[in-house]
């Protein structure tokens, strides 16, 4: 029995058939394409995009130019120059994020203690020049001041796991 | 015959070649969207979908780009050769078609006795289908040869071997049918199944239709036998220096003769032109031949979506050691049958010539 059941099962190809069966079954299953532009996957809080600087409740800048992020960068895309303003308070003059050298990694965002540096979750700033990946203090202020409601609602999100 | 038949004759051939190679051209280009949305389905994804309404613009999207692109002829190739080479693979392909019964017609009762519509009408169909579809390993050889590269030679090499040994098992196989038959006329073959599917040759000659649709597959180098192509190891075979409209000649041919296999498959084993059922015969037989065909172009995409590629021994091994015994052994069978006393029923059945 054992040498008839191994034989018809060679010869009739019964292993092709049934792989045959498994894309077959394929065929008809409901497709997992997402049709990018159109139709988008969620995104976690934690997303880390695009960089924003954030202003508190009296629309003043956040950053107190402690320059942590600076030093924790390990791309060392973040550049600041910092003087003291006329009120005595410690402000950037100078703020710039060189997007083609940071890699992403969020750790800006984590030293910062006034949670002033951020990242969205905006990823569609592609541009065709470098120079469009060279983001100065008052577009990241710009970036800031568009998206408050997400980041604050994201950063809120987020709260209860940091 | 005057001037004017001689132009009338050769109108009518050239409208009837045009009715074949045009039909052929447009659905080697829908096989490409086909295959790609079939692949795309079974392995959950959609597939191309963006060019015009579901994709279906895609394949003249393609064809534009392949225009457009740059033949680049590599320095060291042969040039007349590397030219070459693509029309010689791509014109056994096409007049492979000439004998290929496309089905029977009165011309809506213009005639009184139903004409087969095939641009030839070969007595040695089968013999000449067989011959020419052979041909077609010299444009593989020649692109090989011709590439000057040594990815471009080993493919050559592969596929010459690899369509030398099938053809055999191939030829072996339709040995079984024309001793069915009685006859090496593609329309008689056709005409000896008639009668519903009962009497189509799948069913005695089962074995023989795997074998032959499996031998199909290496001959057109089509996965699971794509060891020609096999892009793990010789990065495209003998195509892989060929680029723009050239590189699309080689496509064409390979998916001109994927629809030979499939017509061939259907005449021979399937009735051709024949409903599987008599009352079904309202539906003109085109459709019906055409239907088969597209089956079959169908599981031609199945396999390359589920079967890995053959070692290159194994793919030799099956070919010598599996299909040509088998086939050999099935014409005894057949030979046997044919002659067995107390069968004249069943012989008479598929044999209705004797």
């Amino acid at each position: 029995m054992g040498l008839l059941q191994k034989a018809s099962k060679t010869w009739l190809l019964l292993e092709l058939v049934k792989g045959l069966a498994v894309t077959g079954r394929y065929f008809f299953q409901k497709k997992i394409t997402i049709e990018y532009p159109e139709e988008r996957t969620p995104l976690s809080p934690r997303f880390r995009g695009l960089h924003a600087l954030r202003r508190n409740e009296h629309g003043e800048e956040r950053c107190i130019a402690c320059k942590l992020c600076e030093a924790v960068c390990p791309a060392m895309a973040i550049t600041i120059e910092s003087e003291e303003r006329d009120d005595g308070s410690r402000r950037t003059t100078r703020y710039d994020i060189d997007l083609s050298k940071c890699i992403y990694c969020g750790l800006c965002q984590e030293a910062c203690p006034v949670d002033a540096i951020v990242e969205t979750q905006i990823f569609e700033y592609g541009g065709e020049t470098r120079d469009v990946l060279f983001y100065d203090k008052k577009m990241l202020l710009e970036v800031g001041d568009r998206y408050e409601a997400q980041i604050a609602r994201n950063i809120k999100a987020d709260a209860p796991y940091c | 015959m005057d001037g004017l038949d001689i132009a009338v004759t050769t109108l009518l051939w050239v409208l009837e070649i045009l009715a074949i190679a045009v039909p052929v051209a447009l659905s080697v280009a829908y096989i490409t969207y086909a295959e790609r949305r079939v692949i795309g389905f079974m392995q959950a994804r959609k597939g191309c979908n963006r060019v015009g309404p579901h994709g279906l613009l895609q394949p003249l999207a393609d064809g534009l780009k392949l225009f457009l692109k740059e033949t680049i002829i590599p320095a060291k190739a042969n040039k007349f050769l590397f030219v070459a080479a693509p029309v010689i693979a791509l014109t056994p392909a096409l007049i492979a078609f000439a004998v290929v019964p496309f089905g029977e017609t009165r011309l809506f009762g213009l005639w009184d006795t139903p004409h087969v519509m095939s641009i030839a009408h070969l007595n040695v169909g089968i013999l000449y289908v067989m011959a020419i579809s052979s041909l077609a390993v010299y444009g593989v050889l020649l692109a090989g040869w011709a590439s000057n590269s040594k990815y471009a030679l080993l493919g050559a090499v592969r596929a010459t071997c690899q369509m030398v040994s099938y053809e055999i098992a191939m030829g072996f196989s339709l040995v079984c049918v024309l001793m069915l038959a009685g006859t090496m006329d593609l329309s008689g073959i056709v005409h000896a199944q008639e009668g519903g599917f009962w009497h189509w040759y799948i069913i005695p000659l089962f074995p023989m239709f795997l074998v032959y649709f499996i031998s199909g597959c290496a001959e057109t180098n089509r996965t699971p036998f794509d060891l020609v192509e096999g892009d793990a190891e010789l990065v495209a075979g003998h195509i892989v220096e060929y680029s723009g409209m050239w590189f699309a000649t080689f496509s064409l041919a390979e998916y001109a003769a994927l629809i030979l296999i499939s017509l061939m498959t259907s005449i021979l084993f399937l009735g051709g032109w024949y409903a599987p059922f008599p009352f079904l015969d309202f539906i003109p037989g085109t459709f019906w031949l055409l239907g088969k065909a597209a089956f079959f172009i169908f599981v031609f995409i199945w396999f390359r979506a589920t079967f890995p590629r053959y070692r290159y021994d194994q793919m030799m091994r099956l070919g010598w050691k599996v299909f040509l015994p088998w086939t050999l052994a099935w014409i005894a069978v057949i030979g046997i049958f044919t002659y067995t006393p107390g069968l004249q029923d069943l012989i008479a059945f598929y044999q209705p010539w004797r």
